[in-house]
């Protein structure tokens, strides 16, 4: 089991353990975390499971893809280190992985 | 492209109600799929859709992505889907009215329904059978404060007429197709266009975006690489937005404002027909699929019962069992004899194949 910590805007945090496999949307849905929406389901295809990966965990994660780049123009507030939730694969490297919750989702 | 597609629905003149048997609300794979099980029936049907296209979620949001739990179809895209579902409707001659959204649905004196399009399209319809999956596709509103007071004024998502947008300082926020062509088209009518992206790339198609760069080149159109934080303005209208650039915050005066973010799915006018709902949810029966008001069925996504799954799979047997119950409605006094397409020459003649 991986162990991935959500941070919410207000600073409020929530660590949760995750089926490598898994994608870390599905993780955060699976454990109820707020402002994670996943409108589409995982298909890349809604930029509503927007979250920011934490500075020390980018290159770990990787940078998205052109499609989800694509699907990041839909979101909002788009900074360095944004990323859709379900595009990121939940593995033993990136146990202890941190991202944060937008203020808001779409 | 959506937009383009309203500009010219507006410009249809509509002349009385049509009347029909059914008319589907939603051309997802289960509204197509209605068309064939009634059309079994005798049961003529009008499909409305707000996109452009048949196809649904299946079009718009995942065309390319594949399903793999279509009985006998080991693997299939949205696409494909919605392309054989088109061809196996075919024999039935839907009648399709995109671009439009069903805003108002009332029951007539004689029991039949009255439904008019946001376009102005007027049905009467023995039937309702709503297939409107998720809700209704509708334009992503950026969550800036207080936007809601200017949309319609000076926010707008669409644009109906080009003229209507003369003189104005316009900023245009996206990077997909509809930002772009809203660029080209806008800019000779504007005072002035500023087109904001998030990054120096764009999904638009690239001849747009070559055409656009042009423009940039000989400032009719600027382009800036930052997304919008803020919006300034009183009574509606807007006189500027603050834009977070690389550099830092940059507030540009406007007068109109048109963000392309993409659509979500909403539940829209459905909510205030009268029907019972359940969590945004349409309540139905498992026999025939009938919502609180005789006449008017849910199948699909839309709807909601004890173990419903929001499968394709199960809302193909939503719409058999719908049809069944819509003949009564449609032929109160025509026995329906149930037939198989294998063995019957009568089936077998409405679909063309005998």
């Amino acid at each position: 089991m991986t162990k991935i910590t959500f941070i919410q805007p207000d600073g409020e945090s929530q660590t949760v353990e995750a089926e490598n496999g898994l994608t870390v949307m599905e993780a955060a849905k699976l454990n109820d975390i707020p402002g994670i929406e996943a409108e589409c389901g995982g298909a890349c295809a809604c930029a509503t499971c927007h979250v920011y990966v934490d500075e020390g965990w980018r290159d770990k994660v990787g940078k998205a893809s052109d499609m989800e780049e694509d699907m990041l123009d839909f979101a909002f507030d788009v900074r360095e280190g944004s990323r859709l939730s379900c595009q990121i694969k939940v593995s033993d490297a990136l146990d202890g992985l941190v991202v944060r919750v937008p203020a808001k989702q779409f | 492209m959506t937009e383009m597609n309203a500009v010219v629905a507006a410009a249809q003149e509509t002349t009385g109600p049509i009347e029909t048997d059914a008319v589907i609300i939603g051309a997802g794979p289960c509204g197509l799929f209605a068309v064939f099980e009634l059309g079994l029936l005798d049961i003529k049907a009008h499909v409305v859709d707000i996109l452009d296209r048949p196809g649904g979620q299946c079009a718009e949001l995942y065309p390319e992505k594949p399903i793999y739990d279509v009985p006998a179809l080991p693997i299939v895209t949205g696409q494909e889907l919605t392309e054989r579902l088109m061809e196996q409707i075919k024999p039935f001659a839907p009648v399709f009215h995109f671009s439009e959204r069903i805003d108002s649905l009332r029951k007539e004196g004689d029991g039949r329904f009255r439904l008019v399009t946001d376009a102005g399209t007027e049905f009467i319809a023995k039937v309702v059978v709503v297939a409107a999956g998720g809700g209704s596709f509708t334009p992503k509103r950026p969550p800036l404060n207080g936007i809601e007071d200017y949309e319609g004024k000076s926010v707008f998502y669409s644009v109906r007429k080009i003229e209507s947008m003369r003189g104005k300082d316009i900023v245009i926020v996206g990077g997909g197709d509809s930002a772009l062509d809203w660029t080209l088209n806008l800019a000779p009518v504007a005072k002035s266009l500023t087109l904001i992206h998030r990054r120096d790339e764009f999904r638009a198609a690239p001849h747009s975006v070559e055409k656009m760069r042009k423009m940039v080149e000989e400032t009719t159109v600027r382009l800036m690489i930052g997304q919008v934080t803020a919006l300034e303005g009183a009574n509606g209208q807007l006189t500027g937005v603050d834009v977070k650039t690389s550099s830092g915050t940059e507030r540009i005066a406007c007068s109109a404002m048109l963000p392309f973010f993409g659509l979500t799915m909403k539940l829209g006018p459905v909510a205030d027909w009268g029907l019972n709902l359940h969590e945004n949810l349409i309540v139905v029966d498992t026999e025939r699929f009938e919502t609180n008001e005789h006449g008017i069925f849910a199948i699909g996504d839309i709807n909601s019962y004890p173990g419903k799954l929001k499968l394709i799979l199960s809302g193909f047997h939503e719409a058999a069992l719908m049809a069944q119950a819509a003949h009564k409605i449609v032929y109160p006094d025509k026995k329906l004899l149930f037939q198989y397409t294998t063995s019957s020459s009568s089936l077998q003649k409405k679909l063309g194949v005998k």
